[in-house]
């Protein structure tokens, strides 16, 4: 079985600074980390790959400092890993991320396409689902659990708001996957230590089978008018108590703040 | 000249660290309190390769080198000393010492199960009568056939007890001197082979720290480690092994006490302002960090010759000496910045105080360490 895994390299913080003209993020003097539910995902196909000696491909677009998250996903376990990256790419939004992704795609061999929910520094859970209706495959969002039912089979367990569903899915599919499900595996020192030896392949658009005025800027149809830094709220306090008793609190602590 | 850690040694330092904020730190505490040996962390550590770092891929390690060996011992020490002392009694003091001196047949018998962490590593140096005179070893071993047979008790060993392998320094002939001094490499399934009293410590009160008793033990000939006679050589050079991972724990215990009294002194407000304001918290503060980032070159600079085969004994005693005393006077520090609360247990400088302090004692006392530093000094 051929497992690939789409991961984002994100900056490590919940607190990111927004460059006021351009609207983007500042990168300079965050920490990068691979996106949790994009690890998270990495982890379900690691799993598949000990379960069913699975093939795990992990690919991601970005600058080449992205490398970096590559090289984590092989220190994890991963087989193959490619990285696409290219002043063609630049600026892209989900649809143009994901016609990228979807054209790396065509020319890789998958029996299955697994990628994280979202990433934290976008948050749009779209990238994904795109890349599903590019290639014409059936889609699982949410995935917290999955149990590979043999061939190409498997059962996948799948978030909504107020519960779960549990899906019977055959691949060739996308799913993505939420951190919460899978807690994703620690890199062994090993794998650490060959992870720098280990070839990363470039790839630009010419390896990409799609129209290059799908890429980048040119491919984005999102424009971005403002982006500003929520501003900071004081933490909250949780009481896990009864309605009655929240009623109490409440009452209380209005009296307190001179509101009533 | 290069100061900047390679690719593999940073993406190490963020696994490791990643691992001691979430599986050490939450039970750091109960592991003080409990003088509970944390045997599930060490289990992961196992797994994940951290208990083998050093060690060659073909025994079963990870292949990598001693400066990512003091990043594992420095991270873990940040938010728990006895997991840092326990990983590096386990890899310099019995893992590295048989890599070093041992036969291949030693090797490939110890090494993998040593570097997977399927078994634990300790060695027995200290007696009631030999300590900082490591030479008055009273520990006998006797030749009889193909074995020795070992009469006598050690102290105050790291890993007693929670270990299956033991490196034991003996005496075979009482009328050479330290030319007499032989070791061995005694499982703990040995008969003859016992542990005495469990130490109850003022800090690294998760590692396990007992005495071992051999009452006619009988080891094989074929588990002497280094040549007969060659044994206070094998532990010196263990030793000066060891103090590079003793000093990546006091430099982990300084700079996890630097972290907490950063952030306390950010929170505090006193007169008005937090405790940061004040000049003299900077200064302070200022003076500490420096100390803390010397040692860690001191730390690393050992590690990093021992690498590259060039002699290391007096280096790994100076990070020894300057990352222990830094590591004391910093705890000391953070607990008087927290003021009261830092009395009390519920903030870590307090147990971070009583860890720093065997950092000043244990794998040579700082007054070893001057030794060794004076005597290279004038030995031209």
């Amino acid at each position: 079985m051929n497992i690939v895994v789409c991961v984002k390299q994100v900056p490590d913080t919940t607190v990111v600074k927004i460059d006021p003209v351009k609207h983007t993020l500042i990168r300079d003097g965050v920490p990068s980390i691979m996106n949790p539910d994009d690890k998270g995902g990495l982890e379900l196909a690691l799993q598949l790959k000990e379960k069913c000696g699975a093939n795990v491909t992990v690919i991601t677009m970005g600058p080449p400092q992205a490398d970096l998250v590559l090289r984590e996903a092989f220190a994890m376990g991963a087989d193959r890993a490619i990285l696409l990256t290219s002043r063609a790419f630049a600026g892209a939004d989900t649809l143009a991320t994901s016609n990228a992704l979807a054209g790396a795609l065509k020319a890789i061999p998958y029996d299955l396409i697994i990628t994280g929910r979202q990433a934290i520094d976008g948050d749009t859970a779209q990238v994904g689902p795109e890349m599903a209706e590019h290639l014409a495959l059936p889609q699982v969002s949410y995935v917290v659990d999955c149990e590979y039912k043999g061939g190409n089979n498997f059962r996948v367990k799948k978030e909504t708001e107020d519960g779960y569903e549990i899906l019977d899915v055959e691949g060739p599919a996308v799913f993505t996957v939420l951190a919460s499900g899978y807690k994703a595996r620690y890199m062994s020192v090993g794998g650490i230590v060959d992870a720098f030896d280990r070839q990363v392949e470039i790839w630009t658009e010419a390896n990409l089978d799609i129209d290059p005025g799908k890429l980048g800027l040119k491919g984005s149809p999102t424009k971005v008018m403002k982006a500003f830094t929520k501003a900071t709220k004081a933490a909250g306090q949780v009481y896990e108590v009864d309605a009655e008793q929240a009623v109490d609190v409440i009452i209380t602590k209005m009296k307190e703040k001179f509101i009533i | 000249m290069d100061f900047e850690l390679t690719k593999s040694q940073k993406l190490f330092q963020q696994m490791i660290r990643e691992f001691a904020e979430k599986e050490v730190k939450p039970i750091a505490a109960e592991v003080d309190e409990e003088e509970k040996f944390p045997t599930e962390n060490i289990k992961k550590l196992g797994k994940l390769g951290v208990l083998g770092i050093p060690t060659p891929k073909n025994y079963g390690g990870a292949g990598g080198d001693h400066v990512m060996y003091t990043i594992a011992v420095e991270e873990l020490s940040r938010v728990c000393a006895t997991t840092g002392v326990i990983v590096s009694a386990h890899t310099s003091l019995c893992e590295d010492a048989i890599l070093d001196n041992g036969t291949e047949e030693q090797k490939q018998k110890y090494i993998p199960k040593l570097a997977s962490g399927e078994w634990i590593g300790a060695f027995g140096l200290t007696e009631p009568n030999a300590g900082t005179d490591a030479s008055a070893q009273q520990t006998m071993a006797v030749a009889d056939g193909d074995d020795y047979i070992l009469n006598g008790t050690k102290i105050f060993i790291t890993n007693a007890g929670e270990a299956d392998v033991y490196v034991i320094a003996t005496m075979t002939d009482k009328s050479k001197g330290n030319k007499g001094i032989t070791t061995f490499i005694v499982e703990a399934t040995t008969p003859g082979f016992s542990i005495g009293k469990k130490e109850h410590k003022m800090g690294i009160r998760g590692s396990a720290t007992c005495e071992l008793i051999f009452e006619n033990c009988r080891v094989p000939k074929a588990n002497m480690l280094g040549p007969l006679g060659g044994g206070f050589a094998v532990a010196m050079k263990t030793l000066d092994g060891g103090r590079i991972g003793i000093a990546a724990q006091a430099l982990g215990i300084a700079q996890g006490a630097m972290d907490e009294t950063v952030k306390y002194c950010k929170e505090r407000k006193q007169f008005g302002k937090s405790l940061s304001q004040f000049q003299n918290t900077q200064f302070q503060l200022a003076d500490l960090q420096t100390r803390i980032e010397a040692a860690r070159y001191l730390v690393r600079a050992a590690a990093w010759k021992k690498d590259h085969g060039m002699p290391f004994s007096a280096d790994a005693a100076m990070a020894k000496l300057f990352a222990a005393e830094t590591a004391m006077d910093m705890t000391t520090k953070a607990v008087q910045f927290h003021g009261g609360y830092g009395y009390t247990r519920e903030y870590p400088v307090e147990r971070m105080m009583r860890d720093a302090k065997i950092t000043e004692i244990y794998e040579g006392t700082s007054e070893v360490q001057r030794m060794v530093i004076a005597a290279k000094l004038f030995k031209k």
